[in-house]
């Protein structure tokens, strides 16, 4: 009985009138979660990584680790003034890395979704265009990105232009595909119901075609910003001129291994960025996949 | 009992001078003659409908009863225009809609569908999905579409809803919404497939009591598919026994129970006579369908 | 079908076509031949264009690139020569031995993510700092790390198949349906028959997909890796040096004669996986 009418008085006292929105419902959420093991594990999870790391590279450095950088070495030239290796949040050419690589990044991701989500749509839509367009990109598609670093320097002049060109051709892919599935993803009753109502083609293309790809779009614009970042990266490495994958075997060539594994990190924390930019993005267009999502638990 | 004050209080509003009943029947006569309808997926002939011939009278209710899979759908499509038909007529009003050099009939808001798992544009609010049938057919402003779908979602006990998403409300509500963007366009013929299939009975009988108020308010021809004998004597004037595949007329029922109906009518002694008429020639054919065995069509 | 024979009194009959005039009259096919023949043909035209008219004729970008029959004759040249099926060789070795081991570790590892949630919650977040990394980035710090540089493109195999893998079968472990492992326990299953028998098979979907992905990046970062490290110097070659060593030598021909080859190694190489899927996974073939 006791426990009946405690769990009652719990329920009345949690009880509210509106349900936690925006920042308040984050903050109720992290409250619940720290009366589970969760985020204990996690970051019991990531110190152990960390501290064995830590223990094979500089604590017994065992034969071979002892090259690689540890993780206080890495942290202390990070965050110096005077970084020993050249490269540390205070220094200038840090961010003039950054910025160079998320320049080619926007650039070839714009290009990348301005071309190939339309030319998906329609795709997906025609098949008559399918038909055409298809067998062609699907002979281009398994030719690796890096096949095309010589083709691409000789067509495009300069530094900039053929590494903006690789990282666009690989999201291209992806977003095309993507975005075509996306259409064919699409209930053929809504197609009907749209003629039904008297829609013009036009009108199909609109309300049914591209709301309806949206949540194909943004799955397919996730994934192709990775394959961006990873082709950007390999791109910078052969043929590049600053950009961080620049900086990461730049520094590999002089023999300084902290720049190096600080690019690393950063290559990885930029990219995360980015895919969380899209993905918000793409939940702010798409209100009502979201909810819907949310009232399924999910 | 309850049931029952419900019901009047439903055919009152129906006579209310509020309803946008327009004094129908403005017509509706739907002839199908001698349709026959064979797919050839992959080279292997499937015939759907074969030699189905059906008489609707305008302002009726038509309900269509036969096993699933057993090409019902079918002839829905072919009266909506999603298929072609490989012989015989169909007219509507003694026009015809497709036969002999018209194999499809073109889609038109005179023949509305509702569809069996929900056609309502899960990207748009119900009140969008109901205005966009007047919008697209530039048959009224934006301002005024949304005007007149609040007013008759409201007359379907929807009011408190038009500015939710399809996802974020219930199976129930979602259908009805469906039938009122259906009405909103004033078709001759409302084709329903199947509209209430995975309901729970509770629920059904709330759908049928606002079909049936809806029906007194318009006088709409209805062609309803379905599998439910129950809610075939109970809905319709007339029901049409299919057989299994390929799908033609075997037999048809003239309900005689009076309207209004009440869920009263469901224990009467004609309502019972009916029932064991029309179960008698489904069992058969049932029982025929289940032993071919073959996956339903699309 | 006895339906037919049935109504060949009442309603007209199409005939059967056979599998030849079906062949002929997929129009899918035609147009997909056609789209990838006026592709090759604009492509010879614009690359010969300066042949034709003279220098200041040369077009951007197509221009500067081999026709499509040079491009051939260029093929043509090199296939009987050993130098060419020993690149196609060790690219396939190095493929196939990091994906495996990325097969053999990632495999158990998302398996065990999947099934214990304590072992997610500790070694799953480490497992999502690491992972945004682009495999690549990793080539110069394993250059250092490895003793010679056919393990460390081993191991950037490894590694770019190995995130792929792992996040293919944690999803797929995590979304088989509650209603098949309650069936299976109200039918007295153990704990390890759940595993076997409902997990592992209703992961496979997931695990080929992840495969299948898994080995397209492999293909990327072997021959990235051996473009990078001039895996020649110590004996390696593959398909990326070839690539590499062509576009040194001034032999465009070879470079697209590589690239064309190495995007024919790839495609079989996830067509045997698909092989593998179909194989393994019959109730699939359904659908």
């Amino acid at each position: 009985m006791t426990t009946a009418s405690q769990t009652t008085e719990t329920v009345n006292a949690g009880r509210r009138t509106t349900a936690p929105t925006g920042l308040a419902l984050y903050w109720y959420r992290f409250q619940q979660s720290l009366s589970t093991p969760k985020p204990y594990l996690t970051v019991l999870g990531i110190g152990l990584w960390l501290f064995t790391y830590w223990l094979l590279c500089e604590g017994l450095r065992v034969d071979r680790f002892d090259k690689i950088p540890g993780p206080v070495a890495v942290a202390k030239d990070w965050f110096s003034p005077t970084p020993f290796q050249g490269v540390s949040i205070f220094t200038e050419n840090y961010y003039n890395h950054i910025y160079v690589s998320c320049r080619r990044i926007l650039i070839a991701f714009a290009l990348a979704t301005g071309i190939g989500v339309p030319l998906g749509l329609f795709m997906g839509w025609s098949q008559r265009v399918r038909e055409y367009a298809f067998p062609i990109l699907e002979t281009l598609r398994p030719i690796p990105i890096l096949a095309w670093v010589p083709l691409a320097i000789l067509m495009f002049p300069g530094f900039e232009a053929p590494v903006i060109f690789l990282a666009t051709l690989a999201s291209l892919f992806v977003t095309t595909l993507n975005t075509m599935l996306g259409v064919q993803s699409i209930d053929e009753s809504y197609f009907r119901a749209a003629g039904c109502l008297g829609s013009s083609n036009w009108d199909i293309f609109k309300n049914v075609v591209v709301p309806g790809a949206l949540p194909f779009v943004f799955t397919g614009l996730q994934i192709s910003i990775g394959v961006a970042w990873f082709s950007l990266v390999a791109a910078e490495m052969v043929s590049g001129d600053h950009g961080l994958g620049y900086l990461i075997v730049d520094s590999y060539m002089n023999n300084v291994t902290v720049p190096m594994v600080i690019g690393m990190i950063t290559l990885g924390f930029v990219g995360w960025i980015t895919s969380v930019l899209v993905r918000i993005v793409g939940n702010w267009l798409m209100q009502w996949h979201v909810k819907a999502l949310a009232l399924q638990g999910r | 009992m309850n049931q029952m004050t419900t019901n009047q209080k439903l055919h009152a509003a129906a006579t209310s001078p509020q309803g946008t009943g327009t004094g129908r029947p403005l017509g509706g006569a739907l002839s199908i003659r001698n349709v026959s309808k064979i797919y050839d997926p992959e080279g292997v002939n499937v015939c759907a409908v074969n030699d189905c011939s059906m008489e609707i009278v305008a302002g009726e209710v038509c309900m269509i009863v036969g096993p699933s899979g057993c090409g019902k759908t079918t002839l829905l499509n072919a009266i909506a225009g999603f298929h072609s038909i490989t012989h015989g007529e169909i007219l509507l009003d003694n026009q015809l809609l497709c036969g002999p050099g018209k194999p499809k009939a073109s889609q038109g808001a005179d023949r509305m569908v509702v569809f069996q798992n929900g056609a309502l544009f899960p990207w748009r609010t119900l009140a969008e999905n109901v205005a966009y049938g007047p919008i697209v057919q530039k048959k009224m402003t934006k301002a005024e579409a949304h005007e007149k779908a609040y007013h008759m979602l409201a007359e379907a006990g929807l009011g408190d809803f038009g500015d939710k998403y399809p996802g974020e409300v219930s199976s129930g509500m979602s259908r009805r919404a469906e039938i009122v963007r259906a009405l909103i366009n004033e078709p001759k013929v409302l084709l329903l497939d199947e509209p209430y299939r995975a309901m729970d009975a509770l629920t059904k009988s709330i759908m049928h009591e606002s079909l049936l108020e809806t029906y007194d308010r318009t006088k709409v021809t209805i062609f309803f598919i379905t599998h439910d004998l129950e809610e075939a004597i109970f809905l319709g004037d007339k029901v049409h026994i299919v057989t299994t595949r390929p799908c033609s007329l075997k037999k048809t029922v003239d309900v005689t129970i009076p309207r209004p109906r009440t869920y009263e009518s469901l224990s009467s002694e004609a309502f019972r006579t009916l029932m064991e008429e029309v179960n008698e020639a489904v069992h058969e054919e049932a029982v025929k369908a289940f032993q071919a065995g073959e996956r339903e069509l699309a | 079908m006895a339906n037919v024979a049935h109504t060949a009194t009442s309603a007209p009959v199409v005939r059967r076509r056979s599998s030849f005039e079906k062949l002929m009259s997929n129009t899918s096919l035609w147009r997909g031949m056609l789209a990838i023949a006026v592709f090759l043909l604009l492509w010879e035209i614009g690359s010969r264009f300066d042949e034709w008219f003279g220098k200041e004729w040369t077009l951007p970008f197509i221009g500067l690139i081999p026709a499509p029959t040079a491009v051939f004759a260029a093929w043509l040249e090199i296939l009987p020569k050993a130098g060419y099926w020993m690149s196609w060789l060790q690219s396939f070795k190095r493929v196939l031995s990091g994906f495996l081991v990325a097969m053999l570790i990632g495999i158990p590892f998302g398996l065990a993510l999947a099934v214990n949630k304590y072992f997610r919650d500790l070694f799953f977040p480490p497992f999502e700092i690491l992972r945004p990394i682009p495999p690549l980035a990793w080539v110069p710090a394993s250059l250092i790390f490895w003793p010679t540089n056919e393990m460390s493109i081993a191991f950037v195999t490894f590694l770019g198949a190995f995130f792929t893998i792992v996040i293919n079968v944690l999803g797929g472990a995590r979304t088989i349906d509650v209603r098949y492992l309650r069936a299976a326990q109200s039918m007295g299953a153990s704990q390890w028959d759940l595993f076997s028998k409902i997990i592992l098979p209703g992961t496979l979907p997931s695990i080929f997909t992840g495969a299948a992905v898994g080995m397209g990046i492999t293909w990327e970062v072997v021959l990235a890796a051996e473009m990078i490290s001039g895996g020649g110097t110590q004996g390696g070659g593959g398909l990326g040096f070839f690539i590499w060593n062509s576009y040194m030598g001034g032999s465009l021909e070879q470079v697209v004669v590589g690239m064309i080859s190495i995007g024919i190694a790839g495609y079989l190489s996830s067509s045997a996986i698909r092989w593998l899927g179909d194989r393994f996974m019959p109730w699939k073939r359904l659908f």
